[in-house]
């Protein structure tokens, strides 16, 4: 168990929440300074860029081309939005880095709205996090009085205001549009893209929407340099550490900042302490609700974004929820879709009709009452589901689907051919 | 528990609003307001929302429908969210509301004749590492055996009475 150097979570203690002194104490703020005293805003884009970090709240797009998109030379109103909704199950992280040092987030915004020359930022946080959103406004008070947030940053000439936006629920307010239209008063629906955010976005003008792993990662980049960033991964492509939050059958179930690239048997066995009550690992998410299921075939993968893919899943959020040899896959996914199902904003029939439909198919299967018949439209729905909605929700509700069909099909056979479920007295 | 908005946050509202370029940007932390003061949102509340923003009710309406967290029906003094997600679930979740239900004598979505308490199920807290996990208004609780999710309820139900 080799000792990671903590970037994210190197203020974290129990119980405890860092701000200002304890933050400025730790090295906080040198990146700003860095940034608006020594680099041109097109240099720290170019930097993040050549750092290869990718979002952290799911998508993994590379946040440097994501800004490269940006228009920082258009006048007039530009917005910097971060999502903190995190409403994925098994996600966590976010909450736990807000929870030990809202600051990280606020220096990494500054740095990003100096970068792509944004004038005003929003915090969209959800309801669960109430603590969070007591520190972050703090951290907004502690951050403008010692002006670092303001007009005129550090006499830099450039300005920047932040506010938070506390929401009210609802899993696809995560989704960049749909939260969107949630921060303007508007019924959260997604909106179609194009046009993307970066042209027309908040209030119709060019926002940038990031998740906040993503941001707190910007300073320690311009502090330590892109290869210095890059080397932080144990894969040649990967890049920096990850918040690693782990749930479900495991012994111990905490986050952790861990390199990009560790092993997911590392992960579980080092830092979850195993399987719980000494069972053996069946299966997992690796990074959240719509990330297909991995199995003990993959306890070796490195987990990253190109590695998971190359194995028929996704890294997603590094939520990692593990499941042990007694548990039944079916439930798990019909879990899993009835969440899913129950968020879908209704606006688009494969979500609103088809997540339902997969619901109901997965009781019946489940109950013993399934067929063969079953099966096939399982898979039938599967198909026509992808691909073939408004916005990403439904598409990740599939996630699971595809991993049951994948590597747990006998299982569901199983169910349909003894007529009852098999993990059942 | 009566007044929709105090003169205070009206003022303060009233004053936000006339400087914002955008002012139903503010439409969430009215209706969140109300409901703070009030236990839930009724029609008035959403008439108010409506007069201070400039809308029609309907425009606050379809907002205040879409989020679980804004109640357009009358709650408990303690809406109890059950997490129903993956990994409260694969820890015993299901047991917990099944104990809640049966403890307090309520279904899903009903609420106890003392007025106290509301049971509602509710998608992923962000509570993955403590689970199985409730929260409370806005205070997450977990991890959660029976015996502690009565020692919760208890004390709320004493501190209703103090």
């Amino acid at each position: 168990m080799k000792q990671t150097e903590q970037l994210l979570f190197k203020n974290r203690r129990p119980g405890e929440t860092a701000f200002l002194k304890e933050y400025e104490g730790s090295g906080g703020y040198l990146g700003l300074k860095k940034a608006v005293r020594e680099m041109t805003p097109k240099e720290v884009c170019e930097l993040v860029k050549a750092s290869g970090l990718r979002g952290r709240g799911g998508a993994g797009f590379p946040t440097g081309v994501k800004w490269s998109f940006f228009p920082a030379e258009n006048p007039g109103p530009k917005y910097l939005v971060c999502n903190c909704d995190e409403m994925e199950p098994g996600t966590y992280k976010d909450g736990e880095l807000l929870k030990a040092d809202p600051h990280q987030l606020v220096e990494g915004m500054i740095i990003a709205a100096y970068a792509m020359q944004i004038d005003t930022g929003y915090i969209f946080i959800r309801y669960a996090y109430k603590e969070q959103f007591a520190y972050l406004e703090r951290a907004i008070v502690e951050a403008t009085e010692a002006g670092y947030l303001g007009k005129d940053i550090l006499g830099s000439g450039f300005g920047f205001e932040l506010h938070v936006h506390g929401s009210a629920g609802r899993y696809i307010l995560g989704e960049e549009t749909a939260l969107l239209n949630g921060l303007e008063g508007k019924r959260p629906n997604p909106r179609s893209k194009p046009p993307f955010p970066a042209v027309r976005g908040l209030f119709g003008r060019p926002t940038t929407v990031n998740n906040v792993e993503t941001l707190a990662n910007i300073q320690h980049i311009v502090n330590g340099g892109a290869v210095w960033f890059k080397d932080l991964a144990l894969t040649v492509e990967g890049a920096g550490t990850k918040l690693y939050g782990l749930s479900g059958h495991l012994e111990q179930t905490a986050c952790f900042e861990l390199p990009v690239g560790i092993s997911l048997r590392e992960l579980i066995d080092d830092y979850g302490g195993g399987v719980w009550q000494g069972r053996a690992f069946k299966s997992c998410l690796p990074g959240g609700a719509s990330t297909p299921f991995l199995t003990a075939d993959n306890l070796d993968v490195a987990l990253d974004y190109q590695t998971l893919e190359a194995v028929g899943s996704r890294f997603g959020t590094a939520g990692v929820t593990v499941f042990d040899d007694r548990t039944c896959m079916v439930a798990v996914t019909l879990n899993l879709i009835r969440f899913f199902a129950r968020e879908s904003c209704g606006w688009c029939t494969p979500c609103r009709d088809g997540l339902p439909l997969v619901v109901w198919l997965l009781e019946k299967i489940e109950r013993g009452q399934g067929t063969d018949d079953d099966l096939q439209m399982l898979k039938a729905q599967h198909r026509n589901i992808c691909g073939n909605s408004f916005c990403a929700l439904a598409e990740g509700a599939m996630g699971p689907v595809d991993g049951l069909l994948s590597n747990f099909e006998q299982e569901v056979v199983d169910h349909i051919q003894k007529g009852r479920c098999p993990f059942t007295a | 528990m009566m007044e929709l908005l105090t003169a205070e946050q009206l003022d303060k509202f009233t004053v936000q609003v006339a400087g914002l370029e955008h002012p139903r940007e503010l439409i969430i932390d009215l209706l969140r307001s109300v409901q703070d003061n009030h236990g839930w949102v009724p029609d008035e509340g959403v008439a108010l929302v409506a007069k201070i923003l400039g809308l029609t009710p309907l425009e606050v309406e379809e907002v205040a429908t879409f989020y679980d967290k804004i109640f357009r029906q009358p709650v408990g003094r303690y809406p109890i969210h059950i997490c129903d997600s993956i990994c409260c679930w694969s820890r015993g979740g299901d047991a917990l509301a099944t104990h809640l239900r049966e403890h307090l004598g309520i279904d899903f979505g009903e609420t106890t004749a003392d007025g106290l308490f509301t049971l509602l199920p509710s998608c992923c807290l962000g509570a993955c590492g403590r689970a199985p996990a409730i929260m409370v208004g806005q205070n997450t609780y977990g991890p959660l055996t029976t015996d502690d999710a009565d020692r919760i309820v208890d004390a709320l139900r004493q501190e209703a009475q103090g």
